[in-house]
């Protein structure tokens, strides 16, 4: 499909993300993430340099300014996700970006953005977002985890988990409780930072797909956090916060869906093309064409779809609904889309040397994670019926 | 110090390159065109130049179809300070000679203390246009080196043969061409895409560069010229000859080799 949200920047800078991919990414290294299980550090400062992450943090903190356009970070996704070996990479490139660097860009204090973001741009410090408890998903005002005032700060207690990028990250944007009961006002956001006292992030956990990208435990016993960690500097607020950059989020997920979507068009193309049955190229079986044809269609009407919230989106007109609705049927699009291209690939498609495959184990949690689709389906029935 | 760099738009190397069966002239059209890599590698050595020596003004030089500029852009994004890009229709098939006269026209206009150049381009590989620039400019010309120094008044690098290693120096101003073996350019990044948006790109025809006589459709006949007569598509490969060994299979290897006029 012809896509017409690039200009010709976006262009030239997936030239840069291509050489990026060439010179960094690659099946050896891939299987490096994997094994270890997290992205090395030197590949994150790598991409900051040629300002593959950074993107969202302002300029005059050194990034490049693009916190309400989401047309760059969807370039890096689109390649790092072609190639078949970076999807690491792009759920590292993520979580900073589109879900930690927006909360000190939007809501931090003058000092906290002096402090953090310049080296958020650099990725010396990487960030992440820590909402979800052992107890409390979706049900977000369920969260035990508490920010007790005490002279000069908070005494944070409680845990988190499934936290992506929680083990490497340096800067954790919390969402904790600051007040009694669980109106919106109890909760305030607050940054939990790598080394202190109490502060336990080291526990991974291990996941069907995205190996390569760190998914954290987090616990706090007892830790002191300083009244300057606090985001905005002003108790009661995290809800709103939350609300404000959730869109983002969503759209994020979406874009990524489609991305994944087309890639996986990409390899079934290849692999039907030179893999043959019968004595002909499987691409040739009516069947295959088919299911090909029903893939390139969707991958469209995704890329329509996420193209439009990307438009909205830096105007700043993409609403919790139109995100949440993009959410949930692009990666419902993805999941049928690489469960086809499984198929066609036969039983290559089930040995995770294949892209395909990793892209499926990848793909089941998009449905699951920034918002389960039932949830996304419940803030879509709400502004489609008017009723809670 | 001002080096010119001269960088060539190319089809992508390692894509599907094909000739235009009825003008002779490479399919842009049908693939990605690419800054030549021994450009870039040259554009490298110019930068890395410029990195250590403030005040050195780093320009790129193309001789190009118009439609090459996200090619000139490039390189300003990965530092070039400056561009000069020719484009004019009289240049369509433009032989080396005639290239090496524009080139060496917009070198005048642009002033140089130090040309830079890759030995050869991976379209036509002919490898002899730096040193015909150089005779026009009337400089010193140093190809083919596989390091070199620059220094405030001249140059000096290694110049890698099959016999031997050679060792060169020249004063500046003179034209040095670079081999492979000169490292990796640079990659671009965010802010430099941004920063050469900004940057001066001057587009010049042959009228510009008071050259406006000298094109191909402008009648010349003064100056011999390469021009393309024909061209054909290679025939397709055929089976070659299979001798099994039965014992003679040296002896009719040799005869067959004979018959072709190979030994």
């Amino acid at each position: 499909m012809q896509r017409d949200i690039y200009d010709e920047d976006h262009e030239a800078f997936r030239e840069v993300v291509r050489e990026f991919v060439k010179r960094y990414v690659s099946p050896e290294k891939a299987a490096q993430w994997d094994r270890d299980g997290e992205v090395d550090r030197p590949t994150m400062l790598a991409a900051a340099e040629h300002g593959l992450i950074g993107l969202s943090v302002p300029e005059e903190f050194g990034g490049a300014g693009m916190l309400m356009d989401y047309r760059f970070r969807s370039v890096v996704n689109e390649e790092l996700i072609r190639c078949g070996h970076g999807s690491a990479l792009a759920g590292a490139f993520g979580i900073h970006d589109d879900l930690a660097v927006p909360y000190l860009a939007h809501f931090g204090t003058d000092a906290q953005q002096q402090k953090w973001l310049p080296k958020m741009a650099t990725a010396e410090v990487l960030g992440a977002l820590a909402m979800t408890e052992p107890g409390a998903g979706s049900d977000l005002r369920g969260v035990t985890t508490t920010a007790k005032k005490v002279d000069g700060g908070y005494v944070v207690n409680g845990a988190k988990t499934f936290i992506s990028s929680g083990k490497t990250a340096d800067l954790v944007v919390t969402f904790v409780k600051t007040g009694e009961g669980n109106r919106p006002d109890a909760f305030s956001l607050i940054l939990i930072e790598d080394g202190m006292a109490g502060f336990d992030h080291s526990k991974t956990l291990h996941k069907m797909g995205f190996p390569g990208h760190d998914t954290a435990e987090l616990t706090f016993t007892d830790v002191f956090v300083p009244d300057e960690n606090l985001i905005g500097g002003v108790e009661g607020l995290g809800f709103i916060q939350l609300m404000k950059n959730l869109p983002l989020e969503r759209l994020s997920i979406g874009a990524v869906a489609a991305a994944v979507g087309e890639a996986a068009l990409e390899w079934t193309l290849e692999y039907t093309t030179s893999r043959q049955a019968f004595g002909h190229p499987v691409v040739d079986f009516q069947n295959t064409r088919f299911r090909l044809a029903e893939m390139a269609t969707t991958v469209d009407a995704m890329w329509a779809f996420t193209d439009r919230a990307m438009n909205l989106y830096r105007h700043g007109k993409l609403s919790a609904d139109e995100a949440a609705k993009v959410k949930f049927w692009c990666t419902e699009r993805e999941w049928e889309i690489l469960d086809q291209g499984v198929q066609l690939h036969g039983g290559y498609g089930y040995i995770t040397e294949y892209p395909i495959a990793r892209a499926f184990l990848d793909a089941r949690v998009h449905r699951i994670y920034g918002g389960t689709n039932e949830v996304m389906r419940e803030i879509v029935a709400r502004s489609v019926t008017g009723r809670k | 110090m001002r080096i010119v760099v001269l960088v060539k738009e190319v089809p992508d190397t390692y894509g599907e390159r094909t000739l235009h069966l009825e003008t002779g002239l490479a399919e842009r059209a049908t693939s990605d065109n690419v800054v030549d890599e021994i450009g870039e590698r040259a554009l490298e050595v110019a930068l890395t130049y410029a990195d250590a020596h403030p005040g050195t003004e780093v320009h790129v030089l193309t001789v190009a179809p118009a439609g090459a500029t996200t090619s000139v852009r490039k390189c300003l994004a990965l530092g070039a300070a400056a561009a000069t890009h020719v484009a004019d229709e009289g240049l369509v098939g433009a032989d080396l000679g005639l290239t090496a006269q524009v080139l060496a026209a917009a070198l005048g206009r642009i002033g140089y203390d130090l040309v830079l150049a890759g030995n050869q381009s991976t379209d036509s590989m002919a490898g002899v246009l730096p040193a015909m620039l150089a005779e026009h400019l009337g400089v010193p010309n140093a190809t083919n080196l596989a390091d070199v120094t620059i220094e405030e008044s001249g140059i000096s690098g290694t110049r890698v043969t099959d016999d031997g290693t050679v060792q060169v120096s020249a004063p500046l101003p003179a034209v040095v061409s670079v081999t492979e073996s000169l490292p990796d350019a640079r990659m671009a990044n965010f802010k430099g895409i941004m920063a050469a948006k900004k940057k001066p790109l001057e587009v010049l025809t042959l009228v510009d560069l008071g050259l406006g006589d000298l094109g191909l459709d402008g009648g010349d006949l003064t100056t011999a010229r390469s021009i393309m007569l024909a061209v054909e598509a290679r025939p397709p490969r055929t089976a070659g000859v299979t001798i099994t060994d039965d014992g003679d299979a040296g002896v009719r290897l040799a005869a067959f080799l004979a018959e072709n006029h190979l030994l």
